[in-house]
């Protein structure tokens, strides 16, 4: 079975159809990019994944468990803003990765000092250890998003959701992050799914991309019907599978 | 170039500043020395030393009955009352809001509640808290706590419901309980807001104090004020006036400070 399913979800607001009949399987350490047209309802489908909301229909099941009903520590999210917490500093930010999980959200002692020290080798590796007693208004865009992929990875997620989250970045900025993510998951592979606009950034970072569309399409009333997948792309080996085909089975080479 | 474009310089900017303040005092003294050219036992614009005299005595000189200074006295009474309200309205305003602003059980069942116990007009209640609390310290108190805390409830339910709700669900991803979201997310965030909605409030904290404290009390500024008003005496009203203005200017600012202080994080933004 696979990792991530999703089953016949349907997500409607007031009676009005947003998503429909959306089916998924996607494979533990997966990279999953999401791309379709605004407002075509790829952030709802990224809200249905965290349990941020129900659908009504269907079910989203990850590795065979049951249906969350509420966000929690195995389903990391960094969005497109406010991903950060303004009033810690860039280093209490990472702690708050582990220590919002106790009882009081904060650790005292020597828990605090193990926790400082592993949300320094934290900082060191997402390159923000000079800045860690800063607070996070005084950070770049791509150095926030960093300090917020790094404190959805502190709470050790078991897949990660990302809404756009180098929309917001100059398109240089925007290639460092595209090779800090793919040095992250080099080191530590996760199952990640990414909402982008960008289908060059989704092609370049993903295992598949999915596209959401509109199957069905009244002229009358274009809110008639939701959107489902309607294309789920294989974006290895640069978009072109089958390329390396008969390296993989040489026996094949024989028939050609 | 534009009126909305054109900006004084430093000293210019000062001078502006205070043009109003030396207005105000060259209106007084004009209208003071003419009253007093035409009868000098005039009291309803005393001269400004005059005034500096009663100022001195009110400060220093004790009472000959009592032994004490009236005006300190009137002080510490009044601030002693103004603080316990203010303090208690902080205190409620802030469980309730944060409660309003993070728990949506709490947003149905207060939030018209609060809307409407914010329409009703304080000072009407007065003789109802005079019958049930007495004529003591609690009436006093109280009137301050239902003046000011519907408004600063709010106020801070507002700045709750204001946090990105992207923080919130960050939170809950990183394992935090509703406990760990108010205490670690919400309140740091309010705590700046607070602050400043206490000195929104201040304002109206020390109308309801007066008020109260002229219609019964035997201390307190506006005890005094309202008791010296049956002789006339101008001039100490008006040192009265001048010393709660200064309280309330000193209140104030010592209140931006600390938050400046104590809210690092918040930037520019306070
Ligand atoms: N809570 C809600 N209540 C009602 N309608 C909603 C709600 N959330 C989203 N919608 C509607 O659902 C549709 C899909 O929204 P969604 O944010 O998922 O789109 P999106 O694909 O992420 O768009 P974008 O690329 O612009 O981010 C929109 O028409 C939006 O108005
Ligand atoms: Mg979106």
């Amino acid at each position: 079975m696979s990792f991530v399913t999703v089953r016949d979800v349907w997500q409607s607001y007031d009676g009005r159809p947003i998503l429909e009949r959306v089916n998924l399987d996607v494979d533990e350490g997966e990279f999953v990019s999401i791309v379709g047209a605004s407002g075509c309802g790829k952030s709802t489908f990224l809200r249905l994944l965290l349990a941020q909301e129900q659908p009504t229909r269907g079910a989203i099941r990850i590795d065979g468990g049951h249906r969350a009903r509420e966000p929690g520590r195995e389903r990391g999210v960094v969005f497109q803003r406010y991903s950060v917490f303004p009033h810690m500093t860039v280093r209490d930010n990472i702690v708050a990765g582990e220590a919002f999980d106790t009882h009081w959200g904060r650790f005292r002692g020597a828990k605090l000092t193990a926790a400082r020290e592993r949300a320094d080798a934290i900082l060191d590796r997402i390159g923000l250890s000079h800045v860690a007693q800063n607070y996070p208004a005084t950070l770049s865009g791509g150095m926030q998003q960093r300090l917020a992929i790094g404190q959805a990875l502190a709470a050790r997620p078991r897949i990660l959701l990302l809404d756009e989250p180098f929309g917001a970045l100059d398109p240089g900025t925007r290639i460092q992050m595209h090779d800090f993510l793919t040095e992250l998951r080099a080191e530590t592979p996760m199952t990640v799914f990414m909402v982008t606009h960008d289908l060059g950034e989704g092609f370049k970072l993903g295992d598949r991309v999915l596209v959401f569309d509109k199957p069905r399409w009244d002229p009358q009333d274009p809110a008639a019907f939701g959107a489902t997948i309607t294309y789920d792309f294989d974006a290895r080996q640069g978009g072109i599978p089958f390329q390396g085909l008969l390296d993989k089975y040489p026996s094949l080479r024989a028939a050609e | 170039m534009r009126l909305i474009n054109r900006v004084p310089s430093r000293p210019v900017g000062l001078m502006l500043g205070a043009l109003p303040f030396v207005a105000i005092i060259l209106a007084y003294v004009a209208g003071s020395e003419i009253r007093l050219a035409a009868n000098p036992a005039d009291k309803l614009l005393p001269a400004l030393d005059t005034i500096r005299e009663t100022a001195a005595r009110l400060f220093t000189e004790t009472d000959k009955r009592s032994g004490d200074i009236l005006l300190w006295q009137d002080t510490f009474a009044s601030l002693r009352r103004l603080f316990l309200g203010v303090g208690i309205s902080a205190l409620l305003s802030l469980s309730i809001g944060m409660a309003i602003g993070l728990l949506p059980y709490a947003r149905k069942g207060l939030t018209g509640f609060v809307a409407v116990l914010s329409m009703v007009p304080p000072l009407a209640l007065l003789p109802i808290l005079f019958i049930v609390f007495g004529l003591g310290e609690v009436s006093k108190v109280v009137l301050i706590v239902i003046g000011i805390t519907p408004f600063m409830t709010r106020d801070l339910s507002q700045r709750v419901l204001d946090i990105p709700v992207e923080q919130i669900v960050k939170a809950q991803t990183l394992g935090a309980s509703s406990f760990v979201i108010a205490l670690r997310v919400a309140l740091p965030q309010v705590l700046p807001r607070l602050i400043s909605a206490v000195r929104l409030s201040l304002g109206s904290a020390w109308l309801f104090l007066i008020a109260a404290e002229a219609v019964a009390a035997d201390v307190g500024l506006g005890y005094r004020i309202f008791l010296v008003r049956r002789y006339l005496a101008m001039d100490i009203i008006l040192t009265y006036v001048i010393w709660i203005t200064l309280l309330a200017f000193v209140i104030d600012w010592v209140l931006k400070r600390i938050s400046e202080r104590a809210f690092p994080w918040m930037g520019a933004g306070l």
